[in-house]
């Protein structure tokens, strides 16, 4: 239970996906203007990411691993090493399982729908979903470890972006120089903020 | 497409004034992430160059085939394909470096300038001309990310491309570096002050603020052209 929740602090602060990998970089930083917007789009991340971690998770072991088809017991299959094909397979099972979560919302759950609206689609581009799988095998999590992993994960950027839209809203009424308007100071207090979060960076756990 | 875009044009207009990484806020997350050392950051540029060129290439040869409701997968398709080659070239080439960049390789596949082109020139253009647009935002990336990788490892370890340039202290030279350069917040600092620099240069590509707070008054005085649309709003208009 220890070695999980330790993992799940790790996860969320330490190796924070938005301030310290800086994945999801593009929507991190296009739609992080308003809290409201924010906040959306990081319970569809937290989602999408605690969905498609394990699942790819499921798909390496028992599928694209050197030697992870064994358990078919076909003739040559103990040597078979699909592992180029997982950047494939990642990408196709994230988008596949981002359109079933949007029929699933708009079907079950309408309100949270119309909340997220334009923004689970795009999710299949955030790099921090297929960051979480490359990681995820880079790291070879087991099943309820990349779980934890990918719940983690997903909450890290979740917490990121509406940290940075808050910034955003109050810089919003500051008197910011013309040609620094806009991107260009985002991009500076973003990088304020992954100062402030390398100071995690010490912590062993 | 009514106007006809001439070959060097599309070629380096995204250099510029059109720069995928400074106007449209594209492909940041690896633009951050593999700039400490120009080594790495040139593998990235040939890589992602390469692959937005020639996705480029093979999406605009299959689009009239392509179904309207399905093009998203199967670009994504043809892009990671494209990506495992790249990588599958780096790991048997260049291990080291394959090494280093770990899964940033392999985030190119979701790295919005290549979806961002395919959107919006390679579905409506020929073949060539998609190329060429490829080539060109890739150069554009490539100019940004080399030109930050410069500074960081310069001033970050005194070398430029592992060759020592101002031998550090702690191997009994003269250089202090600066460590924080190293580290990754260094390249959000680095590229404000680019798009700082960038945006005094070229005044149009400013962004309008939403209003302003004029002294003594009550109500915002002026709505800028920053959009309500939260996709586009981070977008300035660079058409005027």
């Amino acid at each position: 239970m220890e070695h999980y929740l330790s993992l799940f602090v790790k996860a969320v602060f330490i190796e924070n996906m938005a301030l310290a990998f800086f994945l999801g970089m593009c929507t991190f930083l296009a739609i992080s203007k308003k809290i409201q917007t924010a906040i959306s789009l990081g319970i569809a991340v937290v989602f999408v990411q605690a969905l498609t971690v394990p699942v790819n998770n499921l798909l390496w072991q028992y599928l694209l691993k050197e030697g992870a088809l064994s358990w078919t017991g076909l003739g040559g299959s103990n040597e078979l090493d699909l592992s180029f094909l997982s950047l494939l397979c990642y990408i196709c099972t994230i988008a596949a399982l981002v359109q079933v979560v949007e029929m699933a919302c708009d079907k079950y759950f309408p309100a949270l729908y119309n909340a997220l609206g334009i923004y689970l689609p795009l999710i299949t581009v955030n790099c921090a979903v297929l960051g979480g799988a490359l990681f995820m095998q880079e790291r070879d999590y087991d099943f309820p470890e990349s779980v934890v992993y990918g719940f983690g994960s997903g909450l890290s950027w979740a917490i990121a972006i509406v940290l940075l839209a808050a910034v955003r809203e109050r810089l919003k009424y500051s008197d910011v120089p013309g040609p620094l308007q806009g991107l260009g100071i985002t991009f500076i207090a973003a990088g304020l903020m992954a100062l402030g979060f390398m100071s995690f960076s010490g912590v062993q756990l | 497409m009514a106007e006809k875009l001439s070959m060097k044009q599309v070629l380096f207009e995204p250099v510029f004034s059109n720069n995928p990484i400074i106007l449209q806020v594209l492909g940041i997350c690896s633009a951050l992430a593999v700039t400490n050392s120009m080594r790495t950051a040139l593998a990235m540029s040939v890589g992602l160059t390469l692959v937005t060129a020639f996705g480029n290439y093979f999406v605009s040869l299959i689009r009239n085939v392509i179904p309207n409701s399905i093009r998203i997968i199967v670009q994504m398709v043809v892009v990671s394909t494209l990506v495992i080659i790249v990588d599958q070239w780096l790991q048997a080439f260049a291990p080291a470096i394959s090494k280093q960049m770990s899964v940033f390789v392999g985030l190119i596949i979701t790295n919005c300038i290549v979806m961002g082109r395919l959107e919006a020139f390679a579905m409506k253009n020929p073949p060539v001309i998609s190329f060429i647009d490829g080539l060109g935002n890739g150069l554009g990336y490539s100019a940004l990310l080399m030109t930050v990788a410069f500074v960081r490892e310069l001033f970050g370890s005194g070398s430029l491309f592992g060759f020592t340039l101002m031998s550090t202290t702690n191997i009994g030279g003269w250089y202090v570096p600066n460590g924080m350069l190293l580290l990754p917040p260094s390249a959000f600092f680095l590229i404000g002050l680019i798009i700082w620099a960038m945006r005094t240069w070229k005044p149009e590509q400013q962004e309008h603020t939403e209003f302003k707070i004029a002294p003594h008054s009550k109500a915002p005085v002026s709505h800028g052209s920053a959009g309500h649309s939260p996709v586009a709003g981070a977008q300035p208009k660079a058409t005027h």
